[in-house]
């Protein structure tokens, strides 16, 4: 209903966009310029109009097949060619090849003499001429206000520029004309005016004299398009834009593990180390250790076999060779095969947006499993905290989205509290370690807490990180009475310790020993006494059968009188029952 | 060759010591433009270098490979080959006192 209303098929179709080729433009243009139609590229001098234009050409006539026509105001074919040829373009080639076509329109005002009425019938002819001839689709005209310092007649100019423009929407090509940048205005002639379908502004911006090349569009008719500042680079490879705030939260969360490099710390971190894709942030004053830290894990992705790229922004490759061989630790087999990849540069080199750019690049090139960076706090000298903190927010983001596992570290001034990361980067963060000084009986020691670590089941355990010989290591602290002791405290503490524990243990001996000597005296005591009973029942049993020898005898011998009386049998009995019914008193008295 | 060559295409008339004028006026199409400067430069031509000058009229419509080859811009233009240096004019050349200037066309060299 709605296509009916409007114009027949092609319209409900988004606009036509001829892609650049020029890395992350076409992104932040949502596919390109718009094709048929002319573009402003305006910005002040030095900030890379002729190069996008160029490079727009070379690329359109490389990749998309598309013949171009480059109409060079200020310089000519000779020096162009050789300016972009330091950016791997071969323009001899492609005009060889009738891809491209330079035009050099030389104009000086005192060469010319203006004797009446003029038109530019004669920039039409050449142009359109040089467009039939190769079938040019894009065109780019660099730059055309410097008309105005060659003609005079500026009224009639504007004229034939507009004239211009719309001659190049006819001939549907795809032009790109560069204007200088003016006074308040975005060039100095106002071009904006007449070419007003896209106009992308560049810039060069210098803070704290380091300089940053911008882009922006400010005007995409018919399209959406992003409309923030991206910062670009020039470099060898041409202009990279880097569209890097487009960036959303709808990474993947992984579930997979990967070691720290250090054993108790993957204990400490709930048995496994950190997950896959997270962003890791060791922070802690300085010379505790961090480095260190971050190497470990390297090193532990390195055996792994996984890719590793580190970015050291404070001291060179070498030196960070030599400091980790220091703890037993040889990276150099990792540099050599190739997984482990060293990116030094000082944070002042460039400017924030730069070192994003490039840090993307080096990321995009080298593909690796984990990042390290040493340190990020570094960045502060180039930017303001806020720049910095959506410097490295963007960073972690790109990182994320490539599940790329990072380590960075902070170095926190001792000035301030500990728990606050230079550049507010925790809420980024989603594993934070903390390395921090603890200072007691004269020395320094090394404490580690995991301050966050989301998602895992971590150790709210403070931990004594000590550098041995052989790696990083953790060692518990001592938790005494006298409240949390390190380093030579706590080893004098646990010999301390020691020394009470043997004590006690020979205590226990000894009263161990005492009890078994006790029992022993008394045992002979006893075995003594039971001798001594046992000698006494005997004397006494011999006494008594004595006594009950003597006993039967008498009454034998009774028995015998009593048999010689003749006495009577019966009362005989039972007197010498009689007798025998206490036989025990009468050997006693008769004994005593 | 070309139907707007005009202009008089006599011989020089073999003056010693007067230079000779190669001229060349490069038009787009017979716009008024191109008619009126064709006509001034006649007549300027005519008034002060009678007989020792040649005129090309080049259309670019026709030929517009040679406006690349001159450097050509605006039109019409003219551009005297011919006495060394070259050089060029641009517009219809209504002002005949620029022209001059331009040609670099001495006022002695008036005919009386």
């Amino acid at each position: 209903m709605r296509q009916a209303k409007k114009a027949p098929e092609t319209m409900p179709r988004a606009l036509a966009k001829s892609p650049t080729g020029i890395q992350g433009l076409d992104e932040v243009t949502e596919g390109g310029l718009p094709t048929g139609r002319p573009t402003l590229v305006c910005g002040s001098a030095g900030c890379g109009k002729t190069l996008l234009a160029i490079e727009f050409l070379v690329r359109g006539a490389v990749e998309q097949n598309e013949p171009g026509v480059f109409v060079a105001f200020e310089e000519t074919e000779e020096e162009l060619t050789k300016n972009v040829a330091s950016l791997g373009f071969d323009l001899n080639d492609l005009v060889a090849r009738k891809k491209i076509l330079l035009d050099h329109v030389h104009l000086e005002r005192n060469e010319i003499q203006e004797t009446g009425e003029y038109d530019l019938e004669g920039l039409f002819i050449r142009l359109g001429y040089a467009i039939d001839s190769i079938g040019a689709q894009r065109v780019v005209l660099d730059t055309i206000e410097s008309l105005f310092a060659g003609l005079s007649n500026h009224s009639l100019l504007r004229s034939e520029l507009r004239r211009l423009f719309r001659w190049l929407k006819d001939k549907g090509v795809t032009a790109i004309i560069t204007g200088e940048r003016g006074e308040g205005t975005l060039t100095r002639q106002g071009l904006e005016e007449y070419v007003s379908d896209c106009v992308i502004l560049l810039d060069h911006r210098l803070a704290e004299q380091i300089s940053t090349r911008r882009l922006r569009i400010i005007k995409y008719r018919g399209s959406t398009h992003g409309t923030n500042e991206y910062p670009f680079l020039i470099d060898e490879n041409g202009i990279s834009v880097m569209p890097v705030t487009s960036l959303g939260l709808d990474h993947p969360a992984s579930m997979e593990r990967i070691s720290t490099g250090i054993p108790r710390l993957d204990a400490m971190l709930g048995g496994k180390g950190y997950y896959r894709g997270s962003s890791v942030l060791v922070s802690g004053t300085a010379g505790t250790g961090k480095t260190s830290v971050a190497a470990h894990f390297a090193e532990a992705a390195c055996r792994r076999k996984e890719r590793c790229l580190f970015f050291c922004f404070e001291e060179s490759r070498s030196q960070i060779l030599r400091n980790m061989r220091s703890i037993g630790m040889d990276l150099e087999p990792h540099v050599q095969s190739g997984l482990l990849e060293f990116v030094t540069a000082r944070p002042t080199l460039h400017g924030l947006e730069t070192h994003l750019a490039l840090i993307q690049r080096a990321i995009r090139e080298f593909k690796p499993g984990i990042v390290v960076m040493d340190p990020i706090t570094n960045f502060l000298a180039v930017g303001t905290p806020s720049e910095s903190k959506a410097m490295l927010m963007r960073l972690v983001d790109f990182l994320k989205s490539g599940r790329i596992t990072a380590l960075v570290t902070s170095l926190t001034e001792s000035s301030h509290s500990l728990e606050q990361s230079e550049v507010g980067l925790s809420s980024l963060i989603d594993t934070w370690l903390l390395l921090r000084d603890l200072e007691s009986n004269g020395e320094r020691n090394r404490g580690l807490y995991i301050i966050k670590a989301r998602g895992l089941a971590h150790s709210n355990q403070i931990r004594e990180f000590v550098l041995t010989d052989h790696g990083a290591e953790l060692v518990d602290v001592y938790l005494g009475p006298e409240g949390i002791l390190t380093g030579s405290a706590r080893v004098a503490q646990e010999a301390q310790d020691r020394r009470t524990q043997s004590e006690r243990q020979q205590e226990i001996e000894r009263k161990r020993l005492d009890l078994k000597r006790k029992r022993e005296t008394m045992q002979a005591q006893i075995a003594v006494l039971q001798a001594e009973l046992e000698a006494e029942e005997a004397y006494m049993q011999k006494l008594i059968a004595q006594e009950e020898t003597r006993e039967t005898g008498l009454l034998q011998d009774r028995a015998e009188m009593a048999r010689s009386r003749k006495a009577d049998p019966a009362r005989a009995t039972g007197a010498a029952a009689k007798k025998t019914a206490a036989p025990g008193r009468k050997p006693t008295t008769g004994k005593v | 060759m070309n139907p707007l060559t005009t202009g008089p295409q006599e011989s020089p008339p073999g003056e010693a010591g007067e230079e000779f004028w190669e001229l060349r006026l490069y038009v787009a199409g017979k716009t008024p433009k191109s008619l009126t400067a064709i006509a001034n430069l006649r007549k300027i031509c005519e008034d002060r270098l009678a007989g020792r000058y040649t005129v090309e009229v080049i259309d670019l419509l026709e030929n517009p490979q040679l406006a690349a080859g001159e450097k050509i811009l605006a039109l019409p233009t003219l551009v005297r080959k011919l006495p060394e240096p070259v050089r060029k004019l641009i517009g219809d050349l209504s002002n005949a006192e620029r022209v001059l200037v331009g040609l670099d066309i001495m006022p002695g060299t008036a005919k009386e």
